[in-house]
């Protein structure tokens, strides 16, 4: 396939900037505070005496001491040096939207940056209005009967329906004789690891040939024992179970929970509702699929929402209506206590409220078709580049929203890994892919999504850039190897960061470590 | 100060029989057979694929390999000093031009074997260095049954040059079968297969980011993890029969039991209630022993038996007396993984037998932990 | 076709018919649908769903969302004296710049090459806490102070192999209840069991008498809070710690770091873990929303190993620049799935560069200066307040930021005063009548830098006037 897209003659911006424990100046300022006023120190005398002397602190925390433009200037460097969807980002699995600004303007506002979640009821009226509208319309798009935003990200979602299982079972007297917890090998990492946290063992379902687990595995795993069954669906290989109906009759049939983690909702979205298929509960992200930002991993929020049988053990306190205003359910003696302090990240619920209000049903819909729309545009033009292979290349039809792609051979023919490729993709300005989650069933795995966000100019300049890649691992694979030649820096040197000896998470233990000195 | 080595070799007609439909080239008959076919030699490019990322040990690592075909011609071509030990294989290279060289490269202290071939060449090498230096495989023969080799040459490259590497200290080592296939007797329809031994393999888990990270704590954690429980939750009065392997190892050792490596044992109230059982011994066993017992055993080499490789003992008879519903499959996670397809097999020479284990059952992976795998006859 | 043309939605550039006909084109399909076809008939929804119209101008969206914001009733536009797990500080307006900067709002996980600045951030973060607390492995954040906690003591547990845990009774029911759950009900086999221990009525420092009958073998972590939920400075952390070492028990302690200019680090009287919350350092509370924690320990292998959360480590590039990398990353769920330890995912990395930011833009001295007003404004609070006639602070000395008044002696409720309070504009403590019953009619006040005298002195007129007979 030869192209005669121009790509990007892109150049990061290269700082140099040094770490900020290394800055500054003795003596300068950046915050201050004002002394106590007069009449607060008469009063109570020198403050540091105020804490008991076996408490007070002797040293000074080894800070920069900077100004407050230095201070602004270093971290604008170090912004200038992350790409962070500045170009185009694909990443998959995360579904990259556009994150209206507008919403991001909005939680600056004070009536909620301002706002304390121990405020009395009535004082917070608008902010509960927004959450319980993100619950009915969440309602609707899933058939659940009960959305909390409680857990702070997808995976404590899954903590949280790991923690609704217990509490339901016990409630039933089971919970000893029901532990254990039947996942996929496909299902995101934190279905197994929030199960086995929650005390539950936990059964993996591997793939067969289609790309998913059969339903006889399934049957073999199922059993008196069995709590629940937590599944994503489509998979990260955008290939829809379509025996997931049969799945949750038979997990039901053996006295089970059902939970769909709905982490690639974006596809399905107005096509189907897990109520329908039977679930007994679901969760989005709102930082996802519903136009959050992500903030390079939170802020973020679990949607998670059940049917009315299993809402009574979720966590609280739930907004609901109640006349014309809305108020805390606090009064619920089967909830399962917290999984987090407070209502959760409210400001990610609005930008979710927003984002679905911006696109009504028919956007929705819309926002679903271009997504799948865009990925077997994608398939088909990734499918002419050399070195690439589809997953589960025997399942030839149409994928979801996203496909699991690998460059085995484009390895085994050139030695370039995708690591490399990675690399040498923020060359062009383009964020590097998501490769896949943990274990890689496919060799050289990465997995693009383009959304409805992307428009068909971006996904043919991103096309291009593997293509070139491609290119140049068979023909000059030296400069892939080396990528990047254009970044922020270079490409990391071979350090083995899991050696004691050598990794270093605070400049206290790097200073110690590597520079010989004792730490302060 | 002396360089460290790193020994070499290559079986260069491994390979050679996979494309003309033969399996295994051991034996000059077949050989010349496969030669007659058509075959080309595949061992060689393959290897130098592996060869080629060893580059940046050339300053620091000495490399040792026999003279011409079996390495020295190969390392050469992509830029490589060597030092030569053994013979020149001249144009027939045998098992004893392989097994002379590893002896020659464990005399002068190589600190990892890395050699292209199959099943085979892994058995000649074993044979004469045991588990006392590391060893591994680069993928190029017809049939791999054996855990020793890396996913791809790229992948055997890599480990070996991550094994010279300073600081490469924390790469861990696995054990690893290496199965002796009788190909004669393949060839003549019978199956015929045992666990020769186990092999010391550097094992470097694969990056998953460019963050550079090291070596995962790889399934042998979750193992002995997994063999304490089992060892703890065994009941008193009955019979424990543990197959051949490493797994099945590890709970002799939690209860501090020898156990036979390549045998089956049994293990009545925490003792060792006899060893290296053959099939007579346990059929002779269970009919004394009150019902139900239970059998644990480990999955085998790189192929996912559970029966038929290296545990024969584990004759029809002797499972169907013991029954499908009380054999424990431990493996790791990792192992199960790697199985393409991911099936388990069994091969106990009746077709009927095979069948009854067939279907879905649950493998214990670690404790609490388990997968649910595909057995086919 | 027009730009407000249906289909033309401002975040969707492929909407256009003739692009989908395009791409349907190169794709072989004839329609969108088709490309369905992996779900069966009877999976789908036919119906219609049930949404709000949309209101694609961002006018008319500012127009609806302001309006229901504006329903609400700021802590800023009122006088709050609210703390309890969420607490009101001055946010440099720097930090908001850079926290909103598009590249970090917008990253997701990133690679190295893609992401070098992002990571340098996270890398100052942790350096920076590092400092406050005296430690030197921190963890990326995690949610909040009690999930911190929660993984803090299953940490120990792990360490140890031992299934039981020591904690205040006074703590936070909020974070009490997230710990709990961390810990798992009873029912579960790998249940670690929470004991409360009790707070000397007298100070509302740990009873270590009642430390030294729950401790004991089994015992795998001691959980203490400085400063406490209740506001008091516990200075018998290095006994506290001692008593741990000595029964083979972790000593874990849970900090608010905006103190740690003028309270002794964790570290200097014996804390093995360190865990916290990130709030305070320069995140807007947004009704609960700016929570993060943060996990801190000695750098060593064992604790290093059992760590949750992702760990940005300082390395080079082949060319010798500083870069940054994850460390133990396999360990983590990430890696291991069911085998890693616990979980981890998205989390609060934004407030995690606005952290750093803030701890730049402070330094050595504006973290002694915003602690010693802090204390010299609250401690002036207390005292003003407990001058009013009915009221009492329960410990007058040796808190931090927050403290605990006593409205027994007005023969009024909490309830009550704080709805008074709240029609002059003032949002009272926080309500603990129900949670410390023996407390008697009591509310947490929290004072920070933010309050001024005069505000303090409002609080007091107003306070005088509704508890007045």
């Amino acid at each position: 396939m030869t192209s005669n897209i121009k790509l990007p003659n892109y150049h990061g911006a290269r700082w140099d900037e040094p770490v900020v424990m290394e800055m500054g100046v003795p003596g300068r300022r950046g915050a201050v505070f004002p002394a106590p006023a007069p009449a607060v120190a008469a009063a109570v005398g020198d403050a540091a005496s105020l804490v008991p002397a076996s408490m007070r602190r002797q040293d000074r925390p080894a800070l920069p001491e900077m100004t407050e433009p230095d201070v602004l200037r270093h971290y604008l460097h170090l912004s200038q040096m992350v790409l962070g969807m500045m170009g185009i980002s694909l990443f998959g699995t995360c579904t990259m939207k556009y994150n209206p600004r507008l919403n991001e303007w909005l939680q600056m506002r004070p009536e909620l940056a301002e706002l304390h979640p121990l405020q009395d009821e009535s004082t917070m009226q608008g902010m509960l209005e927004i959450v319980h509208g993100l619950d009915l319309i969440l309602r609707e798009l899933s058939g659940m009967d009960q959305f909390v935003f409680q857990a702070a990200g997808g995976a404590d979602a899954a903590y949280t329906q790991t923690c609704v299982t217990r509490g339901y079972f016990a409630a039933r007297g089971e919970l000893e004789q029901r532990n254990e917890i039947i996942t996929t090998i496909q299902a995101h990492p934190c279905n197994p690891a929030t199960a086995a946290t929650a005390g539950f063992k936990v059964i993996t379902l591997p793939l067969e040939e289609n790309g998913y687990p059969s339903i006889e595995a399934l049957k073999a795993a199922l059993s008196p024992r069995t709590a629940a069954l937590m599944t994503n669906n489509p998979d990260d290989m955008g290939i829809y179970n379509p025996q997931i109906r049969e799945w949750v009759r038979l997990v039901h049939e053996a006295g089970g929970l059902a939970f769909y983690d709905h982490a690639n909702f974006n596809g399905v979205m107005s096509k189907i509702r897990a109520r329908d298929l039977g679930f007994d509960a679901c969760m989005f992200m709102l930082h996802k699929t519903f136009g959050g930002a992500k903030g390079g991993g939170g802020p973020a929020t679990g949607a998670y929402g059940c049917t009315a049988a299993l809402a009574p053990f979720l966590p609280g306190p739930v907004v609901v209506k109640d006349g014309a205003g809305y108020r805390l359910d606090r009064n619920r003696p089967q909830s399962v206590g917290k999984v987090r302090e407070f209502l959760g990240n409210l400001q990610v619920v609005l930008k979710a409220y927003s984002w679905c209000r911006a696109m009504g049903a028919e956007g929705i819909a819309e926002a679903s078709d271009l997504s799948v729309l865009a990925n077997n545009y994608m398939d088909k033009k990734l499918g002419q580049i050399r070195g690439l292979v589809r997953s589960h290349p025997k399942n030839t039809a149409h994928r979801m929203e996203m496909t699991r792609w690998g460059m085995g051979p484009l390895k085994e023919e050139t030695g370039v890994n995708i690591f490399d490729v990675q690399n040498r993709m923020t060359d062009f300005g383009v964020d590097a892919f998501w490769l896949s989650h943990d274990p890689w069933v496919v060799p050289e795995p990465f997995t693009p999504e383009a959304g409805e966000l992307w428009s068909k100019e971006d996904i043919d300049t991103w096309i291009a850039v593997i293509q070139r890649i491609s290119d140049e691992a068979y023909s000059t694979p030296e400069l892939v190897k080396n990528a990047p030649h254009k970044a922020a820096i270079a490409k990391l040197a071979p350090e083995n960061l899991d050696d004691p000896a050598v990794w270093a998470t605070t400049w206290r233990a790097y200073q110690r470590k590597r520079k010989g000195k004792a730490a302060a | 100060m002396q360089k460290r080595r790193l020994g070499v070799i290559v079986n260069p007609i491994a390979g050679m029989g996979g494309r003309v439909g033969l399996t295994g080239t051991v034996g000059r008959e077949t050989l010349a057979r496969a030669r007659a076919l058509g075959a080309a030699p595949v061992a060689p490019a393959r290897a130098a694929r592996a060869f080629a990322l060893l580059r940046p040990l050339a300053e620091t690592v000495e490399l040792l390999a026999p003279p011409g075909t079996m390495g020295a011609e190969l390392l050469r071509a992509v830029g490589l000093a060597v030092r030569e030990v053994g013979r020149d294989p001249a144009a027939d290279t045998s098992p004893e031009h392989t097994r002379e060289a590893a002896e020659w490269m464990q005399r002068l202290g190589a600190e990892l074997l890395l050699f292209a071939g199959g099943d085979g060449t892994a058995r000649d090498i074993l044979g004469v260095i045991g588990g006392r230096v590391p060893m591994l495989g680069i993928p190029t023969g017809v049939k791999m049954h054996s855990a020793v080799f890396a996913a791809s040459p790229d992948a055997a490259g890599e480990v070996a040059c991550a094994w010279f590497a300073p600081g490469g200290a924390r790469i861990g080592l696995r054990e690893a079968e290496v199965m002796d296939l009788d190909e004669e007797a393949i060839r003549a329809g019978r199956v015929s297969a045992r666990l020769f031994g186990h092999a010391q393999v550097p094992h470097l888990p694969r990056l998953v980011q460019n963050a550079k990270a090291g070596p995962r704590p790889d399934d042998e954690a979750e193992i002995a993890a997994l063999a304490g429980r089992l060892a703890a939750g065994m009941a008193p009065g009955r019979l424990y029969l543990l197959g051949p392997g490493t797994s099945t190892r590890r709970i002799a050792e939690r209860l501090t039991l020898p156990k036979t490596l390549l045998g089956v044992d049994a293990i009545l109230d925490r003792r060792l209630l006899a060893a290296d059982l053959n099939e007579n011994a346990l059929l002779a066993l269970l009919d004394e022993a009150p019902r139900p017992v239970t059998l644990i055993v480990g999955v085998t080499g790189g192929q996912g038996f559970l029966f038929g490789r290296g545990n024969q003992q584990l004759s029809p008879p002797v499972l169907r007396r013991i029954g499908r519903e009380n054999i424990i499959v431990m493996a790791g996670a990792g192992k199960l993984g790697a199985l393409d397809p991911p099936w388990l097999r069994a091969d106990t020479g009746d077709p009927e037998t095979d069948r009854w284990l067939s279907g879905y059952r649950r493998v214990e992976t670690g404790p609490d932990r388990s997968m649910i795998m595909r057995l086919v006859a | 076709m027009r730009g407000n043309a249906p289909g033309a939605h401002p975040y969707m550039a492929n909407a256009l018919p003739e692009t989908k006909q395009a791409m349907l084109a190169e794709i072989g399909a004839r329609s969108i649908e088709e490309l369905f076809h992996q779900i069966p008939a009877d999976h789908r929804f036919r119906g219609e769903l049930k949404l709000p119209a949309a209101m694609r101008s961002e006018a008319e969206l500012k127009r609806h969302l302001l309006g229901l914001l504006r329903r609400n009733r700021s802590c800023e536009e009122n006088l709050s004296f609210l703390g309890a797990g969420c607490w009101q500080h001055h946010v440099p307006a720097i930090v908001d710049e850079i926290a909103g900067r598009s590249e970090f709002l917008t990253s997701v996980w990133g690679t190295s090459s893609s992401d070098h600045g992002r990571n340098q951030a996270w890398f100052e973060f942790t350096s920076q806490l590092a400092e406050l607390v005296r430690m030197d492995f921190v963890g990326l954040p995690v949610y909040s102070w009690g999930c911190a906690a929660g993984h803090a003591l299953r940490m120990a547990s792990r360490l140890n192999g031992r299934r039981e845990v020591l904690v205040p009774r006074a703590t936070c029911p909020e974070r009490l209840s997230v710990i709990r759950n961390y810990c798992e009900p009873e029912q579960m086999e790998s249940h670690i069991k929470v004991t409360l221990v009790d707070y000397q009525p007298g100070n509302g420092r740990l009873d270590l008498a009642d430390l030294k009958r729950k401790l004991g073998p089994d015992i795998a972590a001691v959980y203490i809070e400085v400063p406490g939920y209740l506001g008091t400075i516990e200075s018998q952390g290095a006994e506290i710690a001692r008593m741990a070492r000595a029964a083979g028990a972790e000593m874990i302690v849970g900090v608010d770091p905006i103190s740690l200019g003028v309270l002794a680090a964790p570290a200097d009287y014996g804390a093995d873990i360190v865990v916290g919350t990130t709030q305070t350092l320069g995140i807007h509370m947004f009704a609960g929303g700016g929570l993060g924690g943060f996990i801190a320990s000695r750098d060593e292998d064992r604790y290093a190993r059992e760590y949750p959360t992702l760990n940005v480590s300082i390395t080079s590039s082949v060319k010798g620049e500083p870069a940054f990398g994850l460390s133990l990353l396999h360990q983590s769920s990430y890696g291991l799935r069911d085998k890693g330890k616990d979980w981890t995912g998205n989390s609060t990395y934004l407030w995690a560069i606005a952290s750093a930011v803030y701890m730049s833009a402070l330094g050595p001295a504006g973290f002694r200066e915003v602690g010693e007003l802090i204390l010299a404004q609250s401690h002036f609070a207390a005292k003003r307040i407990a001058s009013v006639p009915g009221l009492s602070v329960a410990w007058p000395g040796g808190f931090f930021k927050e403290f605990v008044v006593r409205f027994d002696g007005t023969g009024k409720s909490v309830a009550a005063i704080n709805r008074a309070l709240a029609a002059k504009g003032i949002f009272g403590g926080k309500d603990l009548s129900a949670e410390f019953p023996e407390l008697g009619q009591s509310a947490l006040y929290c004072v920070t830098e933010i309050h001024s005298a005069e505000d303090i002195e409002r609080l007091v007129g107003a306070l005088a006037e509704v508890v007045r007979p």
